[in-house]
C-alpha cells in the first residue's frame, strides 16, 4: 500500500490530486479568514474555495502520477540515469495509465483518451437533436441546452479534434522520418496525461451549481464573465488542453527540425510531416491567445478586473478579437493534420505518387502564414470598426486558393494511378474530399460580408462549421485510423464493418448538416432550445439524420476493439506504402528502428523502377541493395 | 491524364456545365433568403445567385474529375501494379492556383461593391434607438418622441438603427430584410464611440414580421423576440401618435421569459 503510494501510479496520483485540492482550499480558507473575510465567497461568479483546488488538483496528479519526477531529482541534484528506459514502452495494458515516455505508448494513449471524449461529446449532440427534434420544449429546459451544445463543442475541438491528432501523429511522424522517439519524450508524457485534466474539468462543470458552462464555446464576454460557476471551469480547462497543445507542438517543431534521418531533406518528408510542422508553427502562435482571453475572463470573474467590462472602461469587443486570433487558426490547426493523412492514404491506395508535392507543402504554408489574417471575418456584425471587413473580407477568400491546390493535387495523383477502393481508409479519403469541398463552399460564401451579414449565427453557419470539422477533421480522422490502424495494433480491422460504418458516416453527415443551410438561410438562428413551427419538418429530419450518424459510430467502436483483440495478425506493411514506418514490424520494435533509417528518395516514388524511400544500414551490410527491380505495369490503362 | 483524348477532355467538360446548369437551375430558383422584405436584400440575393452558379461550376468540376478517375483508373482485382510516375506537371499547376485567384477576387470585388451599396445612406431616414436587454426589445423614435416593445416603420423609409444592449452582446436581425448587427453593452459609454453601432435598412414590403436575437445571451435567447410591423407612412403616423399617450413607465425594459416567451405556442396553435 505504502509502497503503491510512494511509486509514480494511479494511485499516487489519485493521492496527488486530494493532497492538491486540498491544499488549493486550505490556502484560499486560510487567507480569506487571516484577511477576515467571508470564508466561502458564493456569490455567482466567486468560489475562490473550488477555483484554486480547481488548479492545483490537476497539478497535483500530474506530480502524482511522475510527470515531475526527473525534472525534480534533477533540480534537487540527485542523480539521475540520462539512458534511464524504465518509462519507456508497454508490455501490458497498465502501461497505458502510468507516465510512459514511448511516443507509441503515447500516442495510443491520445486516441484512446480522445475517442472516450468523441463519444461523450457525441452523445451531447444526441441530447441536442432530441430536443431539437419537435419545435416546443420536450427533453431538457434551456438553460441545460445551453450548456449541452456548449460543452460539445469544447469536449469535440479541445478534447477530441486538436488532440486526436496530436495523438496519431505522436504515434506515426517519429516512425515517418526514422527517429526513435520524439525529442523531449518527457514533455510529451506530460503533454499527453495534462489533456484528461482538461476534459475532467469540463464536464465537472456539470456538477456545479448553476449547471455547466452555457455561454458557447465562444464565450463572449459579458455573457461568460457574468456566468455562474460552471463558466470557470471552462476557463480552467482550456488552460490545461491548451498547454498540452502547445508543449506537443514545440515537441513537434525541434524533432521535425532536428530529428530527421540522415538523408531526410525538407523535400524528401511525407506530406504529413510537413503538415504537423505547418500545425505546430500554428498552435505555437496562436495556442497562447485563447489562454490568455480565458484568463482574462477568468480575471474578470474573480477577481473583479475589468477587462471586459463597458461600464468600468473594459472593452467588450476586444475578447472577439483574442479569442478569434486563435480561434480561426484552431480550425486550421484541426484541418492541416488531416490534409497530411489523406496525402498518405491517397497516394497509397493509388499506388501513385503525389501530384506536386511541392506545391502541396508550399499549400500548406501559405495556409499558415493567412490563417493569422483572417480572424475578423467572425466579427462583421459584431460592430468592430468597420474598415477591417473588406481586408479580412479578402484574405479569407484568398485561402480557398491554397486549399483548392491541395484538392485539385489529390485528383491529380487519382489520375493514372491504380485506385484500390477496396479500403475503408481510402474510402474516407475520398468521402472528405466530397464533403469537404462543400464545406469550402459554404465558406467562401461566409467570407463574403453580404452574404455573411445575413447568415451568420444562423444554422448555415451550424451547417458551414460541422462540414468542415465533420465532414472534413473526422472524416481524415477515421481515415488516418483506418489506415495505421494495423502499425498500431498489429492486427487487421475488418473492412466490411469499415465500410458499413464509412457509408453509414456519410449519408448520416449529409443528412444531418445540408439541411442546415436551408433553414439558417430562411431564418433560424442558431443556439436556440425552441424554434419556430415552419423550421418543424426540417429539425425532424436533421435528428433522425443525427441518430443514424450517431449510431453508426458504434459499428466503428466494435470494430476497433474486437480487432484489436481477435484480429488477425497484421504484416510490416499491408498496404504497400512507401514510408519508413511499414519498413518496421506490426507494432514496431520498442526502439522503433532495428538501425539508422538511412533516406535516398522522396516519400511516395510508386512506379518508379527501383526507387526506395529509405533503407537500413544492416540492409545495406547485407547487400539487400541488390533486390531486384520491383514489376510494374508495361502499358498504361 | 497524359493519355486523356480530346474526345474524352469534351465529354468531361460537357459533364461538368451540363452538371453546372443542373445544379445551378434548380438552385437559383429555390427562394433561400425567405420573402423579400428590404431593399438592401435584393442585391444580396443576386450576389447569393451568382455565388451558386461559381459554386456549382467548382463543385462540379471537382465531382466530374473525381467520378471520372475512380471509374478509369480503379485497380482490375488482383492488381497490384503502380500507377505511372507522374509528379506533377507545371502547368496544370499554375492553372488550378491562377484561375481559383481570379474567381476569389472577383468574388471580393464584387461583394465589396454590394457592401458598399447596401450601406449607402439614403436622403430619407429615421432614426430608431434599438435598446436590447436579457431577453427583451425596447425601441425608442426621438423623432416621434416615442418608446414601444414592437418596431412599427413606415415602408419604404431607410431606417437608421441605433443599437446598443444593457447587459450582454445581442444581435439584431429581422430575416426577411437581411440587416443583421450585434448591439453591443457599453456604445453609449464614453469609448464607445468605437462600436460600430449604426446600422441602416429599408423595409420595402409591408407586413408582420420578427425581430429575432442572434447572439447568444443566456436561457432566454430563443425567445427573445419582437414584433416588427412595416405599414404605409399613414398607419405609422396613427400609430405614434396612438403610442404617444402611453406612459412612459409602461414600456417594459425587460421582464424574465421575455417578450418573445410562449410565442412559438400561439403559432403552432395558429
Amino acid at each position: 500500500m505504502v509502497a503503491a503510494l510512494k511509486a509514480p501510479g494511479q494511485p499516487r496520483a489519485l493521492l496527488g490530486m486530494l493532497v492538491g485540492i486540498g491544499f488549493g482550499f486550505g490556502l484560499v480558507v486560510a487567507l480569506r479568514a487571516i484577511r477576515g473575510l467571508e470564508i466561502f465567497q458564493t456569490e455567482q461568479t466567486g468560489y475562490p474555495h473550488v477555483i484554486v483546488p480547481g488548479i492545483t488538483g490537476p497539478i497535483g496528479y500530474l506530480i502524482g502520477i511522475g510527470c515531475f519526477d526527473y525534472w525534480f531529482r534533477w533540480a534537487a541534484g540527485a542523480p539521475t540515469v540520462p539512458e534511464d528506459h524504465s518509462d519507456h514502452g508497454a508490455d501490458g495494458w497498465r502501461d497505458y495509465l502510468r507516465f510512459n515516455t514511448d511516443h507509441k505508448v503515447i500516442g495510443i494513449q491520445y486516441v484512446c483518451t480522445t475517442f472516450i471524449f468523441f463519444f461523450i461529446g457525441g452523445a451531447l449532440a444526441m441530447g441536442i437533436r432530441a430536443e431539437l427534434a419537435q419545435p416546443g420544449t420536450q427533453v431538457v429546459d434551456p438553460g441545460l441546452f445551453n450548456g449541452l451544445f456548449s460543452t460539445h463543442a469544447a469536449i469535440m475541438i479541445f478534447l477530441f479534434i486538436v488532440p486526436i491528432f496530436a495523438g496519431i501523429a505522436n504515434y506515426v511522424l517519429p516512425l515517418m522520418i526514422g527517429a526513435p522517439d520524439m525529442a523531449f519524450p518527457r514533455l510529451n508524457a506530460l503533454s499527453f496525461w495534462m489533456l484528461p485534466m482538461g476534459g475532467i474539468l469540463f464536464l465537472a462543470s456539470f456538477l456545479a451549481p448553476g449547471g455547466a458552462f452555457d455561454a458557447g464555446w465562444t464565450g463572449y464576454a459579458p455573457l461568460s464573465t457574468g456566468a455562474p460557476l460552471g463558466q470557470s471551469f471552462f476557463n480552467l480547462g482550456v488552460q490545461f488542453a491548451g498547454a498540452s497543445s502547445v508543449a506537443t507542438a514545440l515537441n513537434f517543431l525541434v524533432t521535425i527540425v532536428t530529428m530527421r534521418a540522415p538523408g531526410m531533406s525538407f523535400w524528401r518528408m511525407p506530406l504529413l510531416v510537413w503538415a504537423n510542422l505547418s500545425t505546430s508553427l500554428l498552435v505555437v502562435g496562436a495556442t497562447p491567445f485563447i489562454a490568455g482571453a480565458q484568463f482574462m475572463v477568468l480575471l474578470d470573474r474573480a477577481l473583479g478586473t475589468n477587462f471586459f467590462q463597458a461600464a468600468a472602461g473594459g472593452d467588450v469587443i476586444s475578447y472577439q478579437h483574442i479569442f478569434w486570433f486563435y480561434s480561426h487558426p484552431a480550425v486550421y490547426i484541426m484541418m492541416l493534420p488531416g490534409f497530411g493523412i489523406v496525402s498518405e492514404v491517397i497516394s497509397t491506395h493509388a499506388r501513385k505518387t503525389i501530384f506536386g508535392y511541392r506545391l502541396m507543402a508550399l499549400a500548406l504554408l501559405g495556409i499558415v502564414v493567412l490563417a493569422f489574417a483572417v480572424w475578423a471575418h467572425h466579427m462583421f456584425v459584431s460592430g468592430m470598426f468597420a474598415w477591417l471587413r473588406v481586408p479580412m473580407m479578402i484574405t479569407t477568400l484568398l485561402i480557398a486558393v491554397p486549399t483548392g491546390i491541395k484538392i485539385f493535387s489529390w485528383l491529380g495523383t487519382l489520375f493514372d494511378g491504380r485506385i484500390h477502393l477496396d479500403n475503408t481508409g481510402m474510402l474516407f479519403a475520398l468521402g472528405f474530399i466530397c464533403s469537404f469541398i462543400l464545406g469550402g463552399i459554404s465558406g467562401v460564401m461566409t467570407a463574403m460580408i453580404p452574404l455573411d451579414i445575413h447568415i451568420s449565427d444562423t444554422y448555415f453557419i451550424v451547417a458551414h462549421i460541422h462540414f468542415v470539422l465533420f465532414g472534413g477533421s473526422v472524416f481524415t480522422i477515421f481515415c488516418g485510423l483506418y489506415h495505421w490502424f494495423p502499425k498500431m495494433t498489429g492486427r487487421m480491422y475488418d473492412e466490411r464493418l469499415g465500410r458499413i460504418h464509412f457509408w453509414g458516416t456519410l449519408i448520416g453527415t449529409w443528412g444531418t448538416f445540408v439541411p442546415m443551410h436551408w433553414i439558417g438561410m430562411e431564418g433560424m438562428p442558431r443556439r436556440v432550445a425552441d424554434y419556430a413551427a415552419q423550421f418543424g419538418d426540417w429539425n425532424l429530419v436533421i435528428s433522425i439524420f443525427a441518430f443514424i450518424l450517431g449510431a453508426v459510430q458504434l459499428v466503428f467502436l466494435y470494430n476497433m476493439v474486437t480487432s484489436w483483440r481477435w484480429g488477425p495478425r497484421a504484416p510490416a506493411n499491408p498496404w504497400g506504402a512507401k514510408s519508413i514506418e511499414w519498413l518496421v514490424s506490426s507494432p514496431p520494435p520498442r526502439f522503433n528502428f532495428p538501425s539508422v533509417p538511412r533516406v535516398v528518395g522522396g516519400p511516395y516514388e510508386f512506379g518508379v523502377p527501383g526507387a526506395r524511400h529509405a533503407i537500413f544500414e544492416h540492409e545495406e551490410e547485407a547487400g539487400a541493395l541488390a533486390e531486384p527491380v520491383p514489376e510494374r505495369a508495361t502499358t498504361p490503362a | 491524364m497524359k493519355d486523356m483524348t480530346r474526345a474524352t477532355f469534351l465529354k468531361l467538360t460537357a459533364a461538368a456545365i451540363g452538371m453546372t446548369v443542373l445544379i445551378s437551375v434548380v438552385m437559383v430558383n429555390i427562394d433561400w433568403l425567405g420573402m423579400d422584405g428590404s431593399t438592401e436584400k435584393d442585391p444580396i440575393v443576386t450576389l447569393l445567385n451568382v455565388m451558386i452558379v461559381l459554386s456549382a461550376l467548382v463543385f462540379s468540376i471537382v465531382m466530374v474529375m473525381m467520378i471520372y478517375a475512380i471509374w478509369k483508373y480503379r485497380a482490375k482485382p488482383g492488381d497490384e501494379s503502380d500507377g505511372e510516375p507522374i509528379h506533377g506537371n507545371t502547368r496544370l499547376e499554375i492553372v488550378w492556383t491562377v484561375i481559383p485567384t481570379l474567381i476569389v477576387v472577383f468574388a471580393g470585388v464584387y461583394s465589396t461593391i454590394v457592401l458598399n451599396d447596401i450601406e449607402a445612406e439614403a436622403s430619407n431616414q429615421m432614426r430608431v434607438d434599438v435598446t436590447a436587454q436579457q431577453f427583451a426589445w425596447r425601441f425608442d423614435y426621438p423623432e416621434q418622441g416615442v418608446s414601444s416593445t414592437e418596431l412599427h416603420v413606415p415602408v419604404g423609409t431607410q431606417l437608421e438603427l441605433h443599437l446598443n444592449a444593457l447587459d450582454v452582446v445581442h444581435s439584431f436581425w429581422v430575416p426577411e430584410w437581411a440587416i443583421k448587427r450585434d448591439l453591443v453593452p457599453g456604445s453609449d459609454l464614453p469609448g464607445g464611440d468605437e462600436i460600430d453601432n449604426v446600422v441602416r435598412v429599408t423595409p420595402d414590403v409591408e407586413g408582420s414580421y420578427q425581430v429575432v436575437c442572434t447572439e447568444l445571451c443566456g436561457w432566454g435567447h430563443a425567445t427573445m423576440r419582437a414584433a416588427a410591423v412595416v405599414e404605409s407612412q399613414k398607419e405609422f403616423d396613427a400609430w405614434a401618435a396612438d403610442q404617444a399617450k402611453i406612459p412612459e413607465g409602461n414600456v417594459s425594459t425587460g421582464a424574465a421569459g421575455g417578450q418573445g416567451a410562449g410565442i412559438y405556442d400561439n403559432q403552432v396553435t395558429e
